[in-house]
């Protein structure tokens, strides 16, 4: 299959440094957060890729640098075979930058109070000169709102309608690829439903490819194709949600699903997983996970494990089998 | 029932504004036994947390208490002075916020925060306080409290906090903990710690549980029974796994056929039309019909059906009634 995005070695270190003058007084050296680590994936077209891991494993920033509001330390972004970061044809650029859209986490802070609904989402296509007569009337009907809507103001819609709204605006562009960050973490569960199946049924209307980041292991599972689960800024494992679910690889993905609640676990005593995500400034040598893995062993503590196919999954552990 | 700990009786709570009088939470009636956990589930704006607060004497004005009685312990609370409210509040309920954060004072050590808890509600010393404020802190799983105990909240992870607000809210040795999403700011799998230590303390101490959450998940797990709450009502309360598995409300059916586990393997989730209403134009007659796929005319007509009304679990006229629960 054609790969629409292909991600290399993908890197992204923040210097949270305190500033020049402390440095110096204090004699402390700089500090170095390494956000993402090392992480290669593909995403084929017309399929809804999905990276999961708790706060701090770096799933936003590899969102954020496949749209293009970072640039990677190091490693590459190809959107259509085109790297942003190091392409000078402008024509190439335009192109591929009106290919990709982003949905936010949070409906409330991503529309413009003072815009009406209707320059919000013609934006996307209005800032590159194109003709917006009657595209937002048209986009809000296929979102489930009513072409009225578009004289409103943002305040005047609930959670729900207003990702409906961010929807939309990430259509006008008629994007290939739509990257959406926490899409329906700010939403209740019957709304989630409602705007779950809004997206499942857009996909398929228009071809889309999702890049689909979340914390939420069941909304992973119900939407993704492929899910890659992060730990601490590196990928562990990448399986089919079904694998994944049925025959977790990875110990940390073991833990992951073991944690998560369950609907049918009345009364379940879970054996809660133990210690917390280290600290991405100082992450321990080797395998990221080896203070809180059950099967470490000395190796795990020297050396990096790899990504290496194992039935069908691909997973970073020298212990998996 | 003489281990009932918290009865809540036709609680009304309103708030007065310009235009009309808001009912964020109308005539909820439920007990909590000694050493059960009951789950209380909705949407935003179902009057989840408001009941919560309304037990605990923490409504904001101009939202009041308005009608009903809550009963603590046998002892009548909604209608207590404000002094005398503080003195239950923290001695007799114990209080865990969403945001670990914000219930801590950042420029206080929390060793100090904790005895002042503890020295305001009991009669011991400032030495034993503190001796005590090590073992709260032990008993909730952080490590070398004794090191620990003069470290400021910032010093501590999300996780490490929530567990010091714990510490926090059964210090005093309260007969009711009233839990507000409390892992809802939290990871998946320090959420599972903080599951575990909220049940195995409470059912240690026989301490009662009002455990709010909007997650089924935790509801299933940790909650003995549970309170769906439906634009300020009780759609039905019942033990959970009944709840859950068998539910009798169109509402509560709908809401669990809307969360991803239940439509594994399906394409399309399954969805309930429309969001729910809001305070100021509620409909008539039951607050669910407009968006209820079994309405009917009484449903439009007649006043909004309780509990008490209908077959005492589901706030229905027409509750669906499987062979298995029938």
């Amino acid at each position: 299959m054609n790969a629409l995005v292909r991600v290399t070695g993908l890197t992204r270190i923040f210097d949270v440094s305190k500033p020049f003058l402390n440095r110096v007084i204090e004699r402390l050296p700089k500090a170095l957060l390494t956000a993402v680590s090392d992480v290669s994936f593909e995403i084929p077209e017309r399929q809804v890729y999905a990276l999961v891991g708790e706060s701090g494993s770096g799933k936003s920033t590899i969102g954020k640098m496949v749209v293009g509001l970072l640039r990677p330390s190091d490693g590459v972004v190809e959107i259509e075979g085109v790297d942003l970061a190091s392409e000078t044809d402008p024509a190439k650029i335009e192109k591929v930058r009106s290919d990709i859209q982003m949905i936010f986490q949070d409906p409330f802070a991503s529309l413009n109070p003072r815009w009406k609904v209707r320059d919000i989402i013609a934006e996307p296509v209005a800032a590159r000169g194109g003709d917006t007569k009657g595209l937002a009337e048209k986009l809000l009907e296929q979102v489930g709102l009513s072409a009225e809507d578009a004289g409103k103001f943002p305040h005047e819609f609930s959670g729900g309608q207003r990702q409906r709204i961010c929807i939309a605006r990430a259509l006008a562009s008629e994007p290939r690829l739509i990257v959406c960050d926490e899409p329906t973490s700010a939403l209740d569960v019957s709304v989630q439903a409602q705007v779950l199946n809004l997206m499942s049924d857009l996909k398929d209307e228009f071809g889309l490819t999702y890049l689909f980041i979340s914390h939420d292991l069941t909304v992973v599972q119900h939407m993704a194709d492929t899910i890659g689960v992060l730990y601490l800024g590196r990928l562990v494992e990448e399986a089919a949600p079904d694998d994944l679910f049925d025959d977790p690889k990875h110990p940390y993905s073991q833990m992951l699903l073991a944690a998560a609640p369950k609907m049918d676990g009345f009364g379940r005593e879970v054996d809660p997983p133990k210690g917390e995500i280290p600290d991405p400034i100082n992450p321990p040598p080797g395998c990221a996970f080896h203070p809180r893995c059950p099967i470490a062993v000395d190796r795990c503590k020297r050396e990096r494990p790899e990504l290496r196919k194992l039935r069908g999954a691909r997973v970073a552990c020298h212990r998996a089998e | 029932m003489s281990d009932t700990v918290l009865s809540v009786r036709d609680l009304v709570v309103e708030i007065p504004t310009r235009h009309a009088v808001l009912r964020p939470v109308d005539k909820v009636s439920y007990d909590i036994r000694k050493g059960e956990i009951l789950g209380v589930v909705g949407e935003s704006g179902a009057g989840k947390s408001m009941t919560g607060n309304a037990v605990i004497g923490l409504l904001d004005r101009p939202a009041r208490i308005t009608g009903g009685e809550i009963h603590l312990n046998g002892q009548r609370i909604d209608n207590l002075s404000t002094s005398q409210m503080r003195r239950v509040r923290g001695k007799e309920i114990g209080m865990v916020f969403q945001d670990p954060l914000t219930s801590l004072n950042p420029l206080i050590p929390i060793g100090d925060q904790l005895s002042e808890t503890m020295l305001e509600h009991l009669d011991i010393t400032r030495t034993e306080a503190r001796e005590r404020a090590v073992a709260a802190l032990e008993e909730v799983g952080i490590p070398a409290a004794r090191e620990r105990i003069d470290s400021y909240p910032h010093e501590f992870s999300g996780g490490m906090r929530q567990r010091v607000v714990i510490a926090l809210a059964l210090c005093a040795e309260p007969s009711l903990v009233i839990a507000d999403e409390p892992t809802t700011a939290l990871d998946v799998s320090v959420q599972a710690q903080i599951i575990a230590l909220l049940k195995r303390l409470c059912r240690e101490r026989g301490t009662a549980v009002m455990l709010v959450t909007h997650d089924m998940g935790v509801i299933a797990e940790a909650a003995d029974r549970v309170a769906v709450m439906y634009a300020g009502r009780l759609a039905e309360l019942g033990p959970v796994r009944q709840v859950l598995t068998a539910p009798r409300h169109p509402y509560t059916d709908g809401l669990m056929g809307s969360t991803p586990l239940a439509s594994k393997g399906q394409a399309r989730l399954r969805q309930i039309p429309g969001a729910m209403p809001r305070l100021g134009s509620l409909p008539p007659g039951c607050a669910f019909h407009p968006r209820c796929p079994k309405v009917q005319d009484k449903c439009r007509e007649d006043p909004g059906p309780t509990l008490d009304t209908c077959d005492g679990r589901a706030a229905c006229w027409f509750p669906i009634l499987t062979e298995a629960t029938a």
